[in-house]
């Protein structure tokens, strides 16, 4: 995997199987992604939810520098590609001078986790009311699988060769624990799509999200476990099973935080 | 002559010389004069020592800064030691009387101690010992009247310290009896 | 106050008269985070805003403000964001993007001096991160650089009127002094620069249009240079807002070059100079960036030679070398570090040019 950009050729080329169950607002051409990465399933549950909550004229999304760097090419809301780290920022910006519309982020777990600390604590401790949707596979995929702040222990990236060693280098950050501990925080809860049943609570929870936000009482948070192909080096279904066995354990799905009645 | 006077104020911080400053070029302004007010800033404002420059002309400004000075008010010593040489000759220099240990050599320029600090303890308000120095200054160098500096004040002073006016103006008016040879 | 003939004047610092400015000029949103000598205005629009009109936040970095200012003019509003030096260091890599993007935003340097932590006094040292675009890439900041708070006040909307008429950052170069001085200001009516909802601005796709995007990504690079040469293109346009202030240059043996708080000390020296009877002009460009390089080059025939004064080691010295071209000598002098020079150091300067 020595791939540092994605080429936009690729997208040209369909060699993916398409599956028709693709909702109107995502827009229809082949995705850049690995065969069986997860954001696919994550980009079209996100506009399956605008579409049947009937919102897309009000949505601005903003997309990271990770793999999902494109993924105003797939939404078909309008969108702003952040800076790397910085996308709670710039949905800070637009929400504070649209606070008419429904505004979220999509960040991967280098984005929010590592570069992006900061802004994404301070923007959920401002309790901004934007959805920040944390697609965390524990690694970084787009500039070829080097460890991520999310990486487990033992975990072999190109960056830890000889598996994450904690004592040198740290533990698996657990941001959406501790996004959770903050007043500003409104709803936060982890989900994982690697299963259709996964797929279908995330959705449910991710409509919640949504949802709320019209309360305006704080952030929302919904983390997505998810994986990585190309970077864990495993075919799409070992990917699923290592989830299961090893991900899981460590990012346990459920709701970290709801509103109070 | 077309005015341009170049003026210095300095003390320790809280003594009010940044105030007495603004307030100063406030009124010249309401008079119709260019002014400009520099301060010095940044940590020493916090307890050490503080100045401000002020420059009042019938004329366009063009240096803010300057490095000589028609008039110094200073009220501690080591704003003495600082400015006496900047003075220009036969510039003034004015300085607060209780804060002033070793006194100023120089012959060349006008030099007038004023007691500011007990003038204003004898109003009861130490706070004001700013305007009985400002008063001083316009009586030795009338570039604008008192009635002007009040307009100011009253100006620049939030509504509820306007209860102040009136000890502000007394102040004035002592300081102004002070440099005149009398209180 | 009033002057009684309707005109709005006030005795202001320069840090609150630009900010005042920005509420009058219809800035919808302002991020910033506080740094001396520029954190006034700061708390003058979170006193101010919440009383008028706007949307006011204190982010947690300069990174952050800087990126919520990309947000914030992508999405259409009118915004300003400011720091000091190092703060403006830090906002570079979203300057970098917003200048990409094409996103309107005004931006003010109070600056200070450096390297490093530097010193919290005045200083011209960020000339050339100011005119060479200061992050990464081939792009430029229309730069303004006022001399008094009155002009602090009126770039403001000058500068607003840049940035959106070609879609750019521009900057507003001021320093510590100007900052912190106090002088007269008249200030200009609210709602005078109206402004609307640009049509590319993400502010939510409709039936009737297809997704607006706001990217500096173009993985391509035939693309990339697409992109680079209507930057290019652009920032070539912008040379008809070049403006600069030119005194006694006529019969100059000597010009002074200086701008912002320099040429007025460079002013003063000028006016000693003509009283000892040395012939002595003044050339003060209001916009460093673009640069008047041509009106300076005009100014090469006549004069003898030139003199500039800058509080740095010399920056704007090589643009006004590159605008003399070799025809007539350029002198040098400096002070740096927050170091003001005073007019008569200028002045000895002056005498020292042998002509």
């Amino acid at each position: 995997m020595e791939r540092t950009f994605i080429e936009e050729d690729w997208m040209s080329k369909p060699d993916a199987l398409v599956y028709d169950n693709h909702p109107e607002t995502l827009i229809d051409r082949p995705l850049h992604y690995c065969p069986g990465c997860h954001h696919g399933v994550a980009h079209k549950e996100i506009m399956h939810v605008v579409e049947e909550l009937g919102i897309q004229s009000e949505v601005i999304g903003v997309a990271p520098v990770g793999c999902s760097v494109f993924a105003y090419h797939y939404m078909n809301v309008d969108m702003q590609e952040a800076a790397h780290g910085r996308a709670c920022a710039v949905a800070t910006g637009i929400k504070r001078v649209r606070p008419d519309k429904t505004v979220f982020t999509y960040q991967g777990d280098g984005d929010l986790a590592a570069i992006g600390t900061a802004e994404t604590l301070h923007a959920v401790n401002r309790g901004e009311n934007i959805l920040i949707i944390f697609i965390n596979n524990a690694i970084y995929g787009m500039t070829g699988g080097q460890m991520a702040p999310t990486t487990l222990e033992g975990m072999q990236t190109s960056t830890t060769p000889y598996g994450r060693n904690i004592k040198d280098i740290g533990y698996p950050l657990k941001m959406t624990d501790l996004v959770a501990h903050l007043p500003g925080a409104y709803y936060v809860t982890r989900q994982s799509v690697h299963t259709p049943n996964a797929v279908r609570k995330f959705k449910k929870a991710l409509k919640k999200a949504f949802e709320y936000l019209k309360d305006e009482r704080g952030t929302c948070f919904v983390e997505i476990v998810s994986n990585c192909p190309s970077g864990w080096k495993m075919t799409p279904v070992e990917s699923v099973s290592y989830i299961e066995e090893k991900m899981l354990p460590e990012f346990p799905v459920g709701d970290l935080k709801t509103p109070e009645k | 002559m077309s005015l341009n006077e170049e003026i210095v104020i300095a003390g320790f911080g809280g003594q009010g010389v940044l105030s007495m400053g603004q307030t100063l070029a406030y009124a010249a302004m309401l008079d119709g004069k260019e002014v400009s007010w520099m301060p010095s800033y940044g940590p020493e404002m916090r307890g050490g020592t503080a100045n401000c420059n002020v420059i009042v002309s019938d004329e366009r400004i063009s240096s803010p800064i300057v490095s000589t000075f028609d008039t110094a008010i200073v009220l501690n010593q080591p704003s003495l030691e600082k400015f006496e040489t900047a003075v220009k000759p036969g510039g003034l220099l004015l300085y607060e009387a209780s804060t002033i240990v070793n006194k100023p050599t120089r012959e060349d320029i006008d030099v007038v101690e004023i007691g500011a600090a007990k003038e204003a303890q004898k109003l009861e308000k130490k706070q004001v010992a700013n305007m009985v120095m400002l008063g001083a200054y316009l009586c030795k160098k009338p570039i604008v009247n008192v009635g002007l500096v009040m307009d100011a004040l009253r100006k620049a002073l939030p509504e509820r310290h306007h209860k102040l006016l009136p000890i502000n103006e007394q102040a004035l008016e002592r300081g102004k009896a002070l440099a005149n040879g009398g209180g | 106050m009033s002057e009684g003939n309707g005109k709005d004047v006030r005795l202001m610092k320069g840090n609150e008269a630009f900010a005042e400015a920005a509420i009058r000029a219809g800035m919808d949103a302002y991020f910033g985070y506080p740094i001396t000598p520029q954190s006034e205005a700061l708390e003058y629009l979170t006193r101010e805003i919440p009383k008028r009109q706007g949307v006011v936040v204190q982010a947690e970095s300069e990174v952050a403000a800087i990126n919520m200012i990309y947000g914030a003019a992508g999405a259409g509003a009118r915004v300003m964001t400011s720091s000091s030096s190092p703060g403006v260091s830090l906002m570079q890599e979203g300057i970098s993007y917003i200048a990409s993007a094409e996103l309107p935003c005004l931006l003010v340097n109070i600056n200070r001096g450096g390297p490093g932590l530097g010193t919290i006094q005045p200083s011209q040292g960020d000339y050339f991160q100011s005119t060479r675009g200061g992050g990464h890439g081939d792009y430029r900041t229309p730069v303004l650089a006022p001399a008094t708070v009155q002009e602090m006040v009126d770039f403001v909307f000058e500068g607003f009127r840049i940035a959106e008429e070609y879609r750019t950052p521009t900057l507003i170069l001021a320093d510590g002094a100007l900052g912190q001085m106090m002088e007269r200001v008249e200030l200009p009516p609210e709602g005078s620069l109206p402004h609307e909802i640009p049509s590319w601005a993400t502010t939510g796709k409709t039936p009737d249009r297809e997704s607006n995007v706001i990217t500096s990504l173009f993985i391509e690079p035939e693309k990339m240079e697409k992109v680079n040469e209507k930057l290019q293109e652009k920032y070539r346009s912008m040379e008809k807002e070049i403006t600069f202030e030119a005194e006694n240059v006529e019969d100059a043996d000597i010009v002074v070059v200086a701008y912002g708080l320099s040429s007025r000390i460079s002013q003063k020296a000028m006016h000693m100079a003509r009283e000892k009877g040395i012939r002595v002009g003044s050339f003060r460009p209001k916009t460093l960036y673009p640069f008047p390089y041509e009106a300076l080059g005009k100014l090469a025939e006549t004069a003898k030679s030139f003199l500039v004064v800058e509080m740095n080691a010399g920056q704007m010295v090589e643009d006004v070398k590159l605008a003399v071209n070799g025809k007539r000598p350029v002198g040098f002098k400096g002070r740096m570090g927050g170091m003001i020079p005073d007019p008569d150091e200028i002045l000895a300067a002056i005498e020292n040019i042998d002509n």
